[in-house]
């Protein structure tokens, strides 16, 4: 099983965390046509890379973003949710 | 045949200590230390199987379980490794595959049928067959190894976890130095594997030959054994390698054995070579054995191989085993050496095998074995140097060649390249922490074998402290010089050259499945099911490669490899599926309902009483539960409930940004019913929200949803960076809700707080004590009726609970369970999300429009939900009501349209406050229309039409739960 680097838990197996998918930036709502809006809310880009993705370490309830290698599944990096960056996709 | 030899120096048996073992009626006579392979072997068995298609007599071939002959039904377990189980006193085994004993199989007549069991023959036979179910029948009658029992429930296994600083696999030369150096350099917490019953590997042999090879072994034996550093785990097999150094460790001396998860910083493969057979006619004949079998058979349990050894040799190890059996006082005749052999038979040391009488014979061109009256090996034939020669024998050593051991390496990431110059795979890449040591690093020779451990334990030490790498490893010591017959594939005219034993595949049948297309290995695997048995390819995948490259004319390095994944060896299913981790969560009045004829139901991870057993059946107990609540007074666990406490300046815009209504603008000590969706502007949740004080909320979650929601709530916090504190109660407050027109009176006996409506008005919260214990008090009206909705700390909650029934005895207050519940907040209407709502149900759909806040600033799903507003409804959540009372409707029956499916029922009971059967479905909203007519289909296509109705069906202006009228 895979360990994950979690910022306030230290390296910890991969069943003590939930994954919740890319980091990704909501469009202004009252600014987006619904097409633009169906595509944040339904759209995942699976195109391999450096991924920022959610990740919760479940027994402490602690939200994080790991930066992950889905080619390799290595986990660069991670950091407190606040440091996250965002970019208008 | 084999037998028991006069005691060899160092075995691994203990003469004095006999054992009486049962092998399919007989008595077999072992000793202490005997495997069930060596024990048959002692008593001159020599056929101890029959083999997988064919029913051919086999014998055994590795003695280390690298092939699948030695398989056994022991007892209820079936295909238990013979080579590794050890002997027990009074055990009783039996072969896997035969119709009445390996000695007389009556199946072994399907041989004649080979040639109607062509490669692919399932594929073949069964493509657009009609006969697939009685053709499937035969086969799996004759098929399969050993039987299993499915009348049987096992106790569950054992499953350890365990971490270690340094992982060491294999306990050869390799694996003792790399334990030792990992000791030497740091590591202390080292663990060292070997699926024998003792270490040492091949280090243990050639006692006479290379005596001080042997003492080297056995002082770094006799190191590890004193070191405290060190756990040694014999009998134990690596069956996966996992991510980050994860080893999945199987116990293999024990049909019963659990499973052990190792986590190591950093691991030595010192896994070493696989001794691979040649492929010749009769090469599967009991007597033909691999040459490192002989040496595990002499130097553990003290067995000659045969008393007149033919050696098929191509390699160095070869001459050396020739050596070292006649050294043993073993009698080997011939040594046949392939043309193309890595050795050349004129300037190798054949003047010591000469002067044992041992004749050698040069450029073998073809071989064949022969089998005597008893299905045994009785001669081998040869043609070499022009010549044909044929000798009678009883035991025909094949080594011809080698594959490293590298499977592991692969099932974690790394990756292997086939050196020409070696003519065998080494390592290529591999995962950070991982050392590859020993012959299956491509050191051959003794003492690099050493070096090369000792290299790669420093290397682990270093990885497990977290040292950078040591820069520059000086290269290993690897062999200059082949150790391997490029291919050692004998084709005869008449056949039967075993390529795979565990699938009876002959070089004609590869041949076949490459000629027919399936000429990658991939494919050859897949179709011809060659590597696909028990063994996993271990004899067999090199040998098909190599069939493929000369059918195909291409070079065997270009072929690639099949995909390895685990398990490496067999490992059975109770070891994998271990003792279950699942915790029944249980309320607080979990053991008051057990008593009280709880009948139970999983709710979640929970289980919550359906209904209490009581005088009458099933029905008519649920409908004395609803009546109580209806017209007394009733009382239920809802512990399960999710119960959050929100708080900090931000706690009423995190809420207002997660359900649909605004909740910031409760007054403190007030409730309200709320809604959750998820970015798509589906209904994921509902509860009440509670405003407690100024920044300080709780709520309540559903019972399947609390986990998921609590999760969300803090992923929006950490998103939002809100100055907000989430305190998840669901474990550590009880919850009762105490409902019905007379519940009021029952409520006053055990508080102080002042229960009327003006006081404590629907939909107010109070927080005091019930029966001196500290609670929240809630009035809902989730079944229809005056309701108090009491949480409070688990460890007083029974008190609370028995205080209320003692209180309401005189009133006749009862407790009643879920399915009353789903009874009475059905006859009010009211949604159960995951039940009348679906995965695409949104809140326009569920008649919960008069919930959605559209213009507050933010809430999840709000701007889905106006795109779907003006998109329009794909279904309606509507109720129904049919007359009649004996309904055999259900949850999900379809409503259906001239033909067409228009909808489904999502709930239906019969109401016995109403006197018909009412319920809710989800329609196409064009037949959604109140007081319209559908037709709902029940499980045997007969029609039911119910009349549709706008819920609720009881009370529609909510009298009794505001005002608690008296009915």
């Amino acid at each position: 099983m895979k360990l994950i680097p979690c910022p306030l838990n230290g390296l910890r197996p991969a069943d003590e965390f939930i994954y919740a998918g890319e980091v990704r930036h909501m469009p202004d709502p009252a600014q987006s046509t619904d097409a633009d809006w169906a595509r944040y809310v339904f759209h995942r880009s699976g195109v391999p890379g450096v991924k920022q993705e959610w990740w919760c370490h479940t027994p402490s309830g602690y939200w994080f973003i790991a930066e992950r290698d889905t080619t390799t599944d290595e986990i660069l990096r991670s950091y407190p949710a606040a440091q996250r960056k965002v970019e208008a996709s | 045949m084999m037998r028991r030899l006069p005691a060899v120096e160092g075995e691994w048996i203990d003469r004095s200590r006999p054992l009486q073992l049962r092998f399919e009626g007989r008595t077999v006579t072992a000793l202490q230390g005997d495997t069930l392979s060596s024990a048959l072997a002692a008593a001159g068995i020599m056929t101890v199987a029959r083999s997988f298609k064919y029913h051919r007599p086999r014998g055994i071939v590795s003695a280390a379980g690298h092939d699948a002959n030695a398989v056994f039904q022991i007892g209820h377990e079936p295909n238990q490794r013979g080579d590794q189980i050890a002997a027990r006193e009074g055990l009783a085994f039996q072969a896997v595959n035969t119709r009445g004993g390996v000695a007389r199989d009556r199946a072994s007549a399907i041989g004649l049928l080979a040639r109607f069991l062509p490669v692919g023959f399932y594929y073949k036979a069964f493509l657009g067959q009609r006969s697939f179910p009685w053709f499937e029948r035969i086969i799996r009658n004759f098929s399969g190894l050993g039987r299993v029992r499915f009348d049987r429930i096992d106790p569950p296994r054992e499953r350890r976890y365990q971490h270690c600083d340094v992982a060491v696999i294999g306990a050869g030369i390799a694996g003792l130095a790399a334990a030792v150096s990992a000791a030497e350099h740091g590591a202390r917490r080292i663990v060292l594997i070997d699926e024998a019953q003792r270490p040492g590997g091949s280090g243990l042999w050639h006692a006479k030959t290379q005596p001080q090879d042997v003492a080297r072994c056995r002082e770094l034996i006799d190191r590890l054994n004193a070191s405290s550093d060190v756990e040694l785990l014999c009998s134990h097999s690596v069956v996966g390698y996992y991510a980050d150094h994860e080893l999945a460790v199987s116990r293999i001396d024990r049909e019963d054995g659990g499973l052990r998860l190792l986590r190591a910083r950093a691991v030595v493969m010192a896994t070493g070579c696989i001794e691979q057979p040649a492929v010749f006619r009769n090469n599967d004949l009991p007597g033909v054995l691999l040459g490192s079998a002989a040496q595990r058979l002499l130097y553990r349990h003290g067995i000659g191989a045969g008393e007149r050894i033919v050696v098929l040799g191509a390699n160095d190890e070869a001459v050396a085993l020739a050596l070292d059996l006649v050294s043993q006082g073993l009698t080997i005749t011939d040594l046949a050496v392939p043309e193309g052999s890595p050795i050349d038979p004129t300037s190798l040391p054949f003047g010591a095998l000469r002067a044992a009488g041992v004749r050698v014979h040069g450029n073998v061109r073809a071989i064949a074995a022969q089998a005597g009256s008893d299905g045994t090996l009785a001669a081998v034939e040869w043609l070499g140097a022009g010549r044909r020669e044929q000798v009678t024998c009883d035991c025909l050593l094949m080594s011809t060649g080698w594959m490293p051991a590298l499977q592991l390496a692969l099932q974690c990431g790394g990756s292997i390249t086939f050196d020409a110059a070696l003519g065998q795979h080494l390592p290529q890449t591999l995962p950070a922490g991982l050392f590859v040591a020993g012959r299956a690093n491509g050191c051959f020779d003794f003492a690099d074998r050493a070096t090369d451990g000792a290299a790669a334990g420093e290397q682990a030490a270093r990885h497990a402290r977290g040292d950078l790498p040591v820069a520059d490893r000086s290269a290993p010591p690897r062999s200059t010089r082949r150790h391997s017959h490029p291919a050692a594939l004998f084709a005869h005219a008449a056949g039967k050259e075993f390529v795979d034993l565990d699938e009876d595949l002959t070089l004609a049948d590869l041949a076949n499945a490459a000629q027919e297309g399936f000429d990658s290995v991939e494919l050859l695997k897949r179709y011809s099911t060659v590597g696909m048995g028990p063994s996993q390819g271990k004899l067999s995948n090199l040998n098909a490669a190599r069939q493929l490259a000369r059918v195909t004319g291409r070079e065997l390095p270009t072929l690639g490899l099949t995909t390895a994944r685990p398990p490496w060896q067999p490992v059975s299913l109770g070891a994998l599926a271990g003792a279950r981790l699942a915790p029944l969560r249980r309320t607080a009045m979990d053991a008051w309902h057990d008593r009280h004829g709880a009948v139970w139901m999983p709710a979640g991870n929970w289980r919550r009483p359906a209904y209490y057993v009581g005088a009458t059946d099933t029905q008519q107990q649920i409908g004395a539960e609803v009546h109580a609540v209806r017209n007394g007074a009733g009382l239920i666990d809802v512990s399960t409930l999710g119960k959050i406490e929100v708080m900090g300046r931000d706690a009423g815009l995190l809420l207002d940004r997660m359900y649909v209504g605004v909740v910031s603008d409760l007054a403190p000590g007030r409730t309200r019913y709320a809604v959750m969706l998820d970015e798509a502007g589906t209904i994921i949740d509902d509860g009440v929200v509670a405003r407690l004080a100024d920044g300080r909320f709780y709520i309540t979650t559903t019972t399947g949803g609390s986990t998921a929601i609590y999760r969300e709530l803090q992923r929006r916090v950490a998103e939002w960076q809100l100055d907000c504190t989430l305190h998840n109660l669901t474990g550590h407050l009880a919850a009762m809700n105490l409902a019905g027109p007379r519940c009021r009176e029952i409520l006053a006996q055990c508080t102080q707080l002042p229960l009327d409506d003006k006081a404590f008005p629907y939909l107010a919260l109070r927080e005091g004590h019930v029966a001196g214990a500290e609670a929240r008090i809630a009035r809902v009206g989730f079944v229809g009726e005056l309701g108090y909705e009491i949480h409070t700390p688990c460890d007083q909650a029974q008190a609370v609970w028995d205080a209320l029934l003692h209180a309401g005895a005189a009133t006749g207050l009862r407790p009643f369970g879920v399915e009353a519940q789903r009874i009475l907040r059905l006859e009010k209407g009211h949604i159960i999300v995951g039940q009348d709502t679906d995965g695409v149900t949104n809140p326009f759909e569920a008649g919960l429009a008069r919930m959605l806040r559209m213009n507050k600033p933010f809430f999840t799903g709000q701007r889905s939900l106006q795109a779907l507003q003006r998109r329009g409804d794909r279904q309606q959540l509507i109720g129904f009501t049919i007359a009649a009372a004996q309904v055999p409707l259900a949850e999900s029956h379809l409503a259906i349209d001239a033909g067409n499916i228009i909808g489904r029922i999502t709930s239906v009971a019969y109401s016995a406050t109403l006197g018909r059967t009412i319920g809710l479905a989800l329609l196409a909203p064009a037949h959604a229309v109140i007081g319209g007519t559908v037709q709902f289909r029940d499980d045997h296509g007969a029609f039911h039409p119910a009349t549709l109705v706008a819920p609720p069906f009881y009370d529609p202006a909510g009298e009794r739960q505001r005002s608690g009228a008296q009915a």
